[in-house]
């Protein structure tokens, strides 16, 4: 054990010293908690917006006007006839056109039923889909206000409550799943890229022959790395806590907890890459296939839910997943113990496999 | 000229020799593709719901069965406490709750008028807010099925997505895909494979030889130029032949643009390398400066519109973000260099200015 820790305290200081692996671990982390948090969101402010308005009546000009007035949008061109506005939305410049037609108002008065059309760019992504229901809004408002001052009252009054996020604020579901991906490039990259270092510059012969045992090794090499993730998450949750605001409502115990048992599977996968790689750039390659394939299938970006079945049984294969699933279920809704167990208990049985296998085949490639 | 044929060929055989690096890079677009065009989607349906019927009666079982007939919810429980949906919330079985009161068919044959709660877990706004319109449409086509006295006004508005009609997710992501991949491949594997020469010190040989600076950067980036460029031909197939990602626009353009867009990173892989002399330090330069930004920046999965305003700037400036603009424009709309010219410049531009920028830095100096 002395001689494990020997390595560790060897490893600790290897970090602190060198100015680029300090970089990497406290530099890296802030930029991306600050660029990703701001960046990663659905929320649209302000839209670009194509009025052709056939009609040009008084209904058709109030249309336009609650359009102007809602906030979302900001019209960027009005015509009367449709050319210009397929032109702008070849070019890119247009979100969404609103085409009023030439009998919309007379429409109105003679049905009370009347239609318009509107144009998304779909090409926008999710943006077309959020851009096009706040246009539904805007619609649906306004022909109720039509519909004259004492609107017949609904039968059925619908009131609505956003559990746990009530502001809407895209933050607080980012920056817990941020943490994980904190956690795990850390976790996994520095185990991967440093012992592939020593293989690369010969150095683990020389441990090889001294008296120290593989299990110590792998002990003294991993015990650092495990300790500088845990840092690393404490810096995020600040950072998160202090810069964003983002709730903490349940235990941060538990957080760690999770978190110590997680990082055993991180550190795990790259003592395992490290022993089917020869150099550090073949190293880096393969944590950054991994890793990418862990994070854009996480859940992190987007929801597990829009996947296709066959992707979502994929994803209880990654161990991301169920830590980001854990790690917003306790800052955000206050979960519990009981209420995590499933994923934790997936996590834990993720650990044992990949770290007993990764021994394994280390002890086998260095033989 | 012949020692420039002499380093290319050194440079193809180092790739070559490096089987496992070799697999990882050209493995790395098709599988990306093929599980991102599947997994990375935003739409939503077949949400998770709990419904609180407190007291069954004729009106809320007909409502829960247009809930389990509409394709946008799934009903996963029915049960009589509302305490219960706090507790599905954590554990993540439920995704959104409605809850009927007591007395449900009764209010509503009075003409009292019934209400009902529309509860969602709203850790993801996004999913939260679409869950809402979803559940009142659901709720509203029950109440329309009810004669009511007067009759509403109603503005109907015809949707058309142009470009994407069916908002398939993988029409929109392949082209993003193509700038990650192209990014991953440029930048990080140039910045590795120069710092690799200083860190070895073979530099030094090169500098001392024959070879003029400028064409130790071409013998260098030239291998991973072609590499790239069948990369993203791969994508291109793969997207036709798996995902039916359509091609409206010249294929030849395309291809330039995708030269111009390697070029760009290539040259940022160059200048990463100026700046420092350890392959790790490169990585997480490169990782930093142009992976990130490539992933969040350039509109891939979210839309540049929501950003802060100093990140849209900063998107612009991301090579990224023009790419995938053209690459879209080129694929879905079809469209050719008379609407994309500025976009074009803009990316012509870049790349020859990061290219004489790295020359001007690539400084063949002994420290």
């Amino acid at each position: 054990m002395r001689r494990a820790l020997y390595l560790a305290h060897a490893e600790l200081l290897h970090v602190v010293r060198d100015r680029a692996t300090l970089m990497q671990v406290l530099l890296v982390p802030l930029i991306q908690i600050l660029i990703l948090a701001n960046a990663a969101t659905f929320e649209i402010r302000e839209t670009s917006l194509w009025i052709v308005d056939l009609d040009r009546t008084s209904a058709s000009r109030a249309l336009v006007n609650r359009f102007a007035a809602s906030g979302h949008f900001d019209i960027v061109g009005t015509t009367p006839s449709l050319e210009a506005a397929n032109d702008s939305l070849l070019r890119g410049d247009t979100t969404l056109a609103l085409v009023i037609p030439d009998n919309f108002e007379a429409q109105l008065v003679r049905t009370r039923r009347s239609e318009v059309e509107l144009v998304v760019n779909a090409e926008k992504g999710a943006a077309a889909g959020i851009v096009q229901s706040y246009a539904a809004t805007i619609l649906g408002t306004y022909a109720a206000e039509l519909a004259g001052p004492a609107p017949p009252a609904p039968r059925i009054d619908i009131r609505h409550r956003n559990r746990y996020n009530a502001t809407l604020n895209y933050r607080h579901y980012m920056v817990p799943g941020i943490l994980v991906a904190l956690v795990t490039i850390i976790g996994t990259l520095l185990t991967a890229q440093n012992i592939a270092r020593e293989k690369e510059f010969g150095t683990l012969e020389q441990l090889n022959v001294t008296p120290i045992t593989r299990g110590q090794f792998i002990a003294g090499k991993l015990v650092p790395f495990w300790g500088l993730g845990l840092v690393e998450l404490a810096l995020g949750l600040t950072l998160g806590v202090l810069v964003f605001g983002i709730p903490v409502r349940g235990s941060v115990p538990l957080l760690f907890g999770v978190a110590a048992l997680y990082l055993l599977v991180a550190l795990g996968i790259g003592l395992w890459i490290s022993t089917i790689v020869d150099t550090q750039q073949q190293a880096m390659f393969v944590v950054f296939f991994i890793v990418n394939i862990y994070l854009l299938m996480s859940g992190l970006f987007t929801p597990i839910d829009s996947m296709e079945p066959w992707a979502q049984v994929l994803t209880q294969l990654n161990p991301v997943r169920h830590f980001v699933a854990i790690s917003r279920a306790i800052l955000v809704k206050g979960a519990g113990l009981a209420d995590i167990l499933q994923p934790l208990s997936i996590l834990a049985l993720f650990a044992v496999v990949v770290l007993t296998s990764a021994v394994l085949q280390y002890r086998k490639r260095a033989a | 000229m012949t020692p420039l044929l002499a380093l290319l060929r050194k440079e193809a055989y180092h790739i070559r020799r490096d089987r496992r690096t070799l697999a990882v890079v050209l493995a790395l677009p098709v599988v990306q593709v093929l599980l991102f065009g599947s997994a990375i989607r935003t739409d939503v349906k077949q949400a998770r719901l709990a419904i609180v019927d407190q007291a069954p009666d004729e009106a809320t079982l007909v409502l829960r069965n247009r809930f389990a007939a509409s394709d946008a919810f799934r009903i996963v429980e029915v049960t009589p406490r509302t305490s219960d949906l706090d507790r599905l919330f954590r554990m993540g079985k439920a995704q959104a709750g409605v809850v009927l009161p007591v007395g449900f068919a009764g209010d509503l044959d009075d003409g009292a008028g019934a209400s009902v709660l529309i509860v969602v877990d709203a850790t993801d706004p996004n999913i939260g807010s679409v869950l809402h319109a979803y559940a009142e449409a659901v709720i509203r086509g029950f109440e329309r099925e009810r004669p009511t006295g007067r009759r509403p006004v109603q503005i109907a508005a015809t949707t058309r997505m142009r470009f994407n009609p069916t908002r398939e997710s993988s029409n929109l992501f392949v082209p993003g895909l193509m700038a990650f991949v192209l990014t991953i491949l440029a930048t990080l594997m140039t910045a590795i494979s120069l710092t690799r020469e200083k860190e070895s010190g073979t530099i030094e040989a090169l500098l001392v030889s024959p070879l003029r600076p400028w064409s130790i950067i071409v013998g260098k980036v030239f291998p991973y130029l072609v590499i790239g460029a069948v990369a993203a031909l791969l994508i291109i197939v793969e997207a036709r032949l798996v995902f039916h990602v359509p091609l409206r626009g010249s294929v030849v353009l395309l291809a330039a643009e995708a030269v111009l867009f390697i070029l760009a990173s290539l040259a940022l892989g160059i200048l990463v390398s100026t700046r420092t002399s350890s392959q790790r330090v490169a990585m997480m330069m490169a990782m930093a400066g142009t992976m990130l930004p490539n992933v969040l920046l350039s509109g891939f999965i979210f839309p540049i519109e929501s950003m802060p305003l100093p990140l849209q700037v900063l998107a612009k400036a991301v090579p990224g973000q023009w790419f995938v603009t053209l690459a879209r424009g080129i694929m879905l709309k079809g469209i050719g260099l008379e609407y994309l010219w500025k976009e074009t410049l803009i990316l012509g531009a870049m790349a020859a200015v990061l290219l004489a920028a790295s020359a001007a830095a690539f400084r063949p100096r002994l420290e």
